[in-house]
């Protein structure tokens, strides 16, 4: 075979601590090594121009690139080689930056190192052969996980474009937390007002499977063909004959249980329409609140119900579905502020969180959207915000800002001097983060107009003083300690994932950072893909994020399906694993070992079973040829020969 | 008594002088509850303040050598109620942890993984409990409003302490009710009472321990309980001090836990070193046989 090794400088991150004219010179040693160069930048056009002129005027038959990770180009140096004639997998890459040049700054260890890198890859390339995928059609459907505003708005872009969509929520209506919302920053648009709309569009476009109350159970399959298990939660009211008229929540007798869209601050009945916009505007019922689940006797609604929707004895179901493509938009919950032991949050009732304090502002709220104080229902006169409650604070394990509650604050600050003019607001803040357009006019209008005081730094205690309360903080720009005597206190509270959302990042096969935020392919350039083909994701799953960058990603996210969907087929990723059927003795621990169900039986014409592997869901892992005794099962790419060819170079 | 049902108990320098009481109805509440507490023979100082200031490994050493001396007596639970005298073997204890050889090598042998050190609140929480102390009363408090002060360092740094919460404590709540106590939510439980400043600038004890007071008797609370001698001292010595600057009169009086918990088990007045108060016990817990009730 003909090989051509092109050594990489990378300007000087590897020829800094690398001497990579020798590793290229060195590299001439190697048998069938006929040219070897060292390039100052490979992957620019010039770099990959010099590579295809190589295999032209030198007949190359395999190319060895010594440079970065093959996380970061093999893909560009594939297509590079592929363009100038050869087969795609003719082509070996050997690391020496992540695994040499960033490493340690001896000049002399990493050239040797180096060496013996390219001479493993040659190794490798020497035993090489062309590989081809095969073309799979795709099922042009997509699903989106989630139905807050993200989800809802890939869901509508993916639709407009004519695609299939299943939307799936597992609450019993989408919206999620800007359905909650007052109003938003900065426009002070009226939040129901403007996703209502979108929740609307949803439930009216015909190109939409809306499932609610249904969470995802598995997930199987690859880009192009997944298969999706939902579990369809008993809501014991039949939606095909609700109609949402809400006679069963009037009559409905449980009326003591908190109502969690209200945040705990009212109660709801057990039957419920979870707020006037929902959507799908029908029952359901809470069974823990439910006398009739937890004492067997009432059952007033199903008597009462003019349609007879009412089934409690529903159970939840499963529905599958078969999708091309998977947008995860599960979107976050909000940090519980009881950690801060010194702030009340829980034991005292004029302590509440922004959510809260959301409900509050609401004209649908527990107020009817007039500002009073928990405890007594009096209007409050000075309210004290708290920035960053379960943020940019690593005794809390939450060290990173949650990007939204300065706008917020400045926002609820806004509203509440709106509806009661005599009040006076103050906000204990550590920096201001206004980065939108608009946002920094926003919180100068506070200031400014409206009067909100901005006191500069931290609180460090909130206690009761009589019916009042008293906040205890610093303010750094005076140098002084400073006691605010506030009716309401109010925390904004950091952003964190989704409650479960490790789980079905699991489910998913895709990755969760530390903090549970799901992982994308690469935080500048692929905010929306993870490392999962065929699985994109939207909104502030991804890591805590506004409004409009919710809706941004929504659409980007859509693109990227409908991208993915503008052909009508695929071709599959041919580093698959095979099975030599005569090798194979048939013990079948390859497929009990294989996590994507990848491998089956297929049994011959004289009865004995042998493994066959599924080239469309197989992922590539190897654990099959790992595992197989006699090693018949062999990975294309990655065979035995091949990996231990690279051994002996080394070893030799 | 089964090994590991005895105690070591470390006074500490304070319950000889300043803080008698605390060493007498602490000696007496346990035996009443059927704890056995072993005092360290010849134990040292553990260097307090001055000590981890100037040196940590003198610290180290200085407190170290007490609970080697428990190692040696083969208890490992050393109790002491000083929190000052606790920080001072726990930071003996995460010295071990940190730097095993130094320590070895200063104390002349190396201190075992075993011993470890409680105050008196954790090992009556822990090793009693609410239940069962409520089960030993014979005098209940009938609800007598209290307020329980925690002050700087039962339960912080958490780390170190790892003990109840460190910003909202409810520990010595809870045994408080057990006796029939009405504990009111005091906010200031682990505000600082002036600590050592008392030498220095008596005026930041004023202020500081003159809040404590001032939020105590909004609450409405007959007593403040302690489980500190600097404490107990901040709050009752220098009450008339409080007094005269905030232009008010308290008449709060100030008791350790184990005195309150001794009396609500039966001990008698003697046995508690109720005598030791500045501001007078009157009609909260019964009057001991006067030696001189001072009102300064």
């Amino acid at each position: 075979m003909r090989i051509g090794v092109f050594v990489c400088r990378c300007g000087t991150n590897i020829a800094g601590t690398v001497d990579t004219q020798a590793v290229a010179a060195r590299a001439l040693a190697s048998p069938d090594v006929v040219y070897a160069t060292e390039l100052l930048y490979t992957c620019s056009e010039p770099g990959q121009q010099e590579i295809q002129n190589a295999v032209l005027s030198h007949r190359l038959q395999g190319v060895v690139v010594a440079a970065c990770s093959p996380r970061m180009h093999e893909l560009t140096f594939r297509r590079a080689v592929e363009k100038a004639g050869l087969n795609r997998y003719m082509l070996e890459m050997a690391n020496i930056r992540e695994h040499v040049s960033w490493i340690g700054q001896d000049k002399a260890a990493n050239t040797e190192k180096a060496v013996e890198l390219v001479r493993m890859a040659v190794a490798k390339v020497r035993r090489n052969e062309p590989l081809f995928g095969s073309q799979v059609p795709l099922t042009k459907r997509v699903m989106v996980i989630g139905g807050g505003v993200a989800g809802i708005q890939a869901a509508l872009d993916c639709a407009d474009a004519g695609l299939d969509v299943v939307l799936v929520e597992r609450e019993p209506t989408i919206g999620g937390k800007m359905a909650k919302l007052d109003k938003t920053f900065p426009t002070i648009d009226c939040s129901s007002c403007i996703l209502g709309p979108k929740m609307v569009d949803v439930a009216q476009n015909e190109n939409i499977t809306l499932h609610t109350a249904t969470e995802v159970e598995s997930l199987s399959g690859t880009i192009g063909n997944f298969t999706v298990t939902l579990r369809k939660k008993a809501v014991y009211v039949d939606w095909d004959a609700c109609t949402g008229c809400g006679l069963c929540m009037e009559k409905c007798p449980s009326k003591k249980h908190p109502d969690g869209f209200n945040e705990g601050l009212a109660t709801a009945p057990a039957i419920r329409i979870p707020f006037p916009q929902a959507i799908p505007k029908k029952a359901h019922i809470e069974r823990s609140a439910c006398r009739y689940f937890t004492t067997g006797k009432c059952r007033v609604c199903q008597k009462i119900c003019p349609v007879g929707a009412v089934r409690f004895d529903m159970e939840d179901r499963q529905v599958v579905e078969n999708v091309g493509a998977v947008i995860v938009a599960t979107g976050y919950d909000l940090f519980d502020p009881a950690a801060y032991g010194e702030y009340g949050a829980g034991r005292y009732p004029d302590v509440i969180t922004g959510m809260q304090f959301e409900r509050i502002l609401s004209a649908s709220g527990p107020f009817g959207g007039h500002i009073r104080r928990p405890s007594d229902g009096r209007e409050p006169r000075d309210i004290v915000f708290v920035a960053c409650v379960g943020s940019r604070d690593k005794s809390v394990g939450r060290p990173y800002c949650s990007g939204v509650c300065c706008m917020v604050i400045a926002k609820q600050a806004i509203l509440a001097r709106d509806h009661l003019p005599e009040a006076r607001c103050y906000v204990f803040y550590m920096d201001i983060r206004a980065p939108g357009k608009n946002y920094d006019e926003f919180v100068r209008r506070a200031v400014e107009e409206y009067g909100v005081q901005y006191i500069r730094g931290r609180v460090g205690k909130i206690y009761p003083k009589g019916d009042r309360l008293v906040v205890q903080g610093a303010d750094t720009l005076l140098g002084a300690q400073v006691e605010v005597e506030a009716d309401l206190v109010v925390l904004a509270t950091g952003v964190e994932p989704s409650r479960g959302a490790r789980e079905l990042a699991e489910k998913l096969h895709i990755s969760a950072d530390t903090h549970g935020f799901f992982m994308e392919g690469h935080p500048k350039l692929k905010p929306v893909e993870t490392n999962t083909a065929g699985i994109y994701l939207a909104g502030a799953c991804q890591g805590p994020k506004d409004i409009p960058a919710s809706v941004a990603q929504g659409s980007a996210a859509a693109a990227k399906v409908l991208a993915l969907f503008a052909r009508d087929s695929m071709t599959t990723d041919p580093q698959t694993a095979h099975v030599a059927e005569k090798v194979c003795i048939g013990c079948g621990k390859c497929l009990t070992v294989c996590p994507f169900g990848a491998i089956q039986w297929k049994t011959l014409r004289d009865g004995t079973k042998k493994a066959q592997v599924l080239e469309t869901v197989c992922q590539g892992c190897g654990l099959c040829n790992a595992t197989c005794p006699p090693k018949a099962v062999q990975l294309r790419h990655f065979t035995d020969d091949q990996i231990l060819a690279e051994l002996e170079a080394l070893c030799a | 008594m089964p090994m590991n049902d005895r105690v070591a108990y470390y006074p500490g320098c304070s319950l000889e002088g300043l803080a008698v009481e605390y060493d007498v109805s602490t000696r007496a509440v346990c035996r009443a509850l059927g704890l056995s507490l072993v005092e360290l023979n010849d134990w040292n100082c553990c260097g307090s303040s001055p000590a981890s200031l100037y040196d940590p490994m003198l610290s180290a050493t200085l407190a170290g050598r007490n609970l080697l001396l428990a190692q040696e007596a083969r208890l490992d639970t050393v109790m002491t109620p000083c929190p000052g005298c606790l920080k001072a073997l726990k930071g003996a204890i995460k010295t071990r942890d940190a730097h095993p050889q130094a320590l070895a090598q200063a104390l002349g042998r190396p201190l075992s993984e075993r011993v470890h050190a409680v105050s008196v609140l954790q090992l009556l929480y822990e090793k009693v409990g609410p239940g069962a102390l409520a089960q030993a009363v014979r005098r209940s408090f009938d609800g007598l409003p209290v307020v329980p002060y925690y002050g700087c360092l039962l339960t912080r740094p958490q780390a170190v302490a790892g003990f109840d919460d460190p910003e909202n404590p409810v520990s010595m709540d809870r045994l408080l009710e057990a006796v029939g106590c009405a504990v009111a939510d005091f906010p200031f439980k682990t505000e600082c009472c002036g600590a050592t400043s008392a030498m220095t600038r008596s005026d930041i004890v004023v202020r500081l321990s003159g809040r404590l007071l001032d939020m105590a008797r909004r609450l409405g609370a007959r007593a403040i309980i302690v489980a500190c001698p600097l404490c107990q001292q901040n709050l009752d010595l220098r009450q008339a001090q409080a007094e005269k600057a905030m232009g008010t009169r308290f008449g709060i009086p100030v008791f350790y836990l184990t005195q309150v918990i001794g009396w609500a088990v039966g001990l008698p007045a003697q046995d508690l070193g109720l005598d030791k108060l500045i501001v007078p016990g009157k009609g909260v817990l019964p009057d001991p046989e006067p030696t001189e009730p001072s009102e300064s």
